[in-house]
């Protein structure tokens, strides 16, 4: 069903109404929109959690307390940096993605 | 049926409408010239005499988000608007016909600004009219009140199940005291079934609406939504075939008035025709070839009804009640010129926008435009006739 986001469809296979089941933006990857990718220097980082509060489109989990990062999900990240303008300590730098 | 008619508002039958078809949801912004329609209504809410969530909303964008809301919900929703109410929707518009929604809206039909104008012509539903909602013109009272019920059946028809806009003209019919015919709920329960949407928000089965289209889905879910307005026509036909039977009114997608052997046809939308009757009546005595052929169905436009009905004049004269400003057409015979343009033989199309703003509309006008119509060279006029204005 949520296939129409991002698929050809014929007029005829649309639902009616244009509707999908709820959650179905899991299934809308936009990790491939990037061209730039934040990188993070583990070393700097201080586990602010600012990443992870300003993200737009909250992709970054939580790695928890004994591994005390936050780690971007690469397959909705859309590159747009803010992490790395907001990041207290400057440890995220956003590089070229490479195909 | 009551046996007589009374005398009544036409605001106020069309708000008695909506309470016989047991709305469930109003959600409305007062503005002149619709603003004793949804005054009544709220009235009716609060006295108890229709049991409906009345949402007095902040706007008429937060209205018609409501009404889309509560439709998707499975709630019969009804509001009005005017002009610069319409004008705030426009976004909100556009949404209804892709999510399938009916919502019922009457609109009377005043000015756009500017110049700020409360009174009556149709430069509000052209603003809107590509958005995808099927659209009626009422010619009078009664119309009004059984066009209103008649929305809600075509709306909510599975096969249909889009929004729908009832236009009556402001003040010329919105403030009018006419005489009504008055059906009892039970005679309008009888004729409108309980609304059964084909699209509905529910917990047991939870769906996401208003969706991204992307440009892999956008084309086909606009033409799935055309398809869905084309189809329509049909089922408003036989719903005007059933509410005869069930009220014992005819009503037609197209009407004609001593059309059939008609040299001049004059081509117009709404409550003016009820004057253009009288005048046509005048020019008949005379022993002039002249009738009227009347747009009750805007959208979808009923083309070959149209074509059928006008097929045989060697004259047509389409009268506006808006001006497309930049191009020498108004909306009407812009399309009526374009429907006509690949047959071998078409009739001589000349165009007359009168009626701006609240500019009276009399039967003297009528009897120029015909005069107008039957010129030599009146087809091959470069733009359209602006009637009555002072230069």
């Amino acid at each position: 069903m949520a296939k129409q986001i991002d698929a050809l469809m014929k007029v005829r296979d649309l639902p009616v109404g244009f509707t999908a089941k709820p959650g179905s933006t899991l299934e809308f990857k936009t990790g491939d929109w990037r061209s730039m990718r934040p990188k993070l220097d583990r070393g700097k980082c201080s586990y602010c959690g600012f990443c992870y509060i300003y993200c737009p489109d909250g992709v970054y989990q939580d790695m928890g307390k004994d591994e005390k990062y936050y780690k971007p999900d690469l397959d909705y990240c859309k590159g747009c940096g803010v992490c790395a303008q907001e990041c207290p300590k400057h440890c995220i730098e956003m590089v070229l993605e490479e195909v | 049926m009551a046996a007589k008619p009374v005398g009544m508002e036409v605001s106020i039958a069309v708000s008695e409408a909506v309470m016989l078809c047991d709305a469930d949801v109003v959600a409305a912004y007062p503005i002149t010239p619709q603003t004793h329609i949804v005054e009544h209504l709220s009235e009716l809410v609060a006295d108890g005499k229709l049991d409906a969530a009345y949402i007095p909303v902040e706007s008429e964008q937060s209205a018609m988000s409501s009404c889309i809301g509560s439709s998707a919900a499975g709630a019969r929703t009804f509001t009005a608007t005017s002009s610069q109410g319409l004008a705030l929707m426009n976004e909100m518009l556009y949404r209804a016909p892709v999510l399938r929604t009916p919502v019922v809206m009457v609109i009377a039909n005043r000015a756009l600004s500017a110049p700020i104008n409360i009174w009556n012509d149709h430069s509000d539903i052209m603003s809107v009219r590509d958005a995808g909602w099927v659209a009626l013109f009422a010619e009078n009272g009664q119309e009004s009140l059984d066009m209103t019920i008649l929305s809600f059946r075509i709306a909510e028809d599975p096969r249909v199940s889009l929004p729908l806009s009832l236009n009556i003209d402001g003040f010329t019919l919105s403030h009018f005291i006419e005489p009504i015919l008055l059906p009892t709920r039970e005679e309008v329960r009888a004729f409108l079934p309980p609304f059964r949407p084909i699209v509905k928000l529910d917990i047991a089965d939870p769906i996401s609406i208003g969706l991204l289209g992307t440009p892999e889905s956008y084309t086909e879910a606009r033409k799935a939504t055309d398809d869905a307005l084309t189809a329509s026509k049909q089922v408003v036909s036989e719903a005007f075939a059933e509410f005869k039977k069930h009220f014992g009114r005819e009503y037609r997608v197209v009407e004609s008035y001593r059309a059939e052997d008609a040299e001049t046809i004059l081509v117009m939308m709404g409550s003016i025709a009820e004057t253009a009757m009288t005048a046509v009546d005048e020019m008949r005595d005379r022993g002039e070839k002249v009738g009227i052929v009347r747009l009750r169905l805007w959208r979808p436009f009923p083309v070959e009804e149209f074509k059928a009905a006008v097929r045989h004049a060697k004259n047509l004269a389409v009268i506006d009640r808006h001006m497309v400003l930049g191009v020498p057409d108004g909306p009407v015979a812009l399309e009526v010129k374009s429907f006509l343009y690949a047959d071998e033989v078409r009739p001589n199309i000349s165009n007359y926008v009168l009626g701006l703003g609240g500019r009276d509309v009399t039967r003297d006008d009528f009897w120029h435009i015909t005069e107008r119509a039957k010129q030599p060279g009146a087809g091959q006029r470069p733009r359209y006739e602006l009637v009555g204005v002072m230069e």
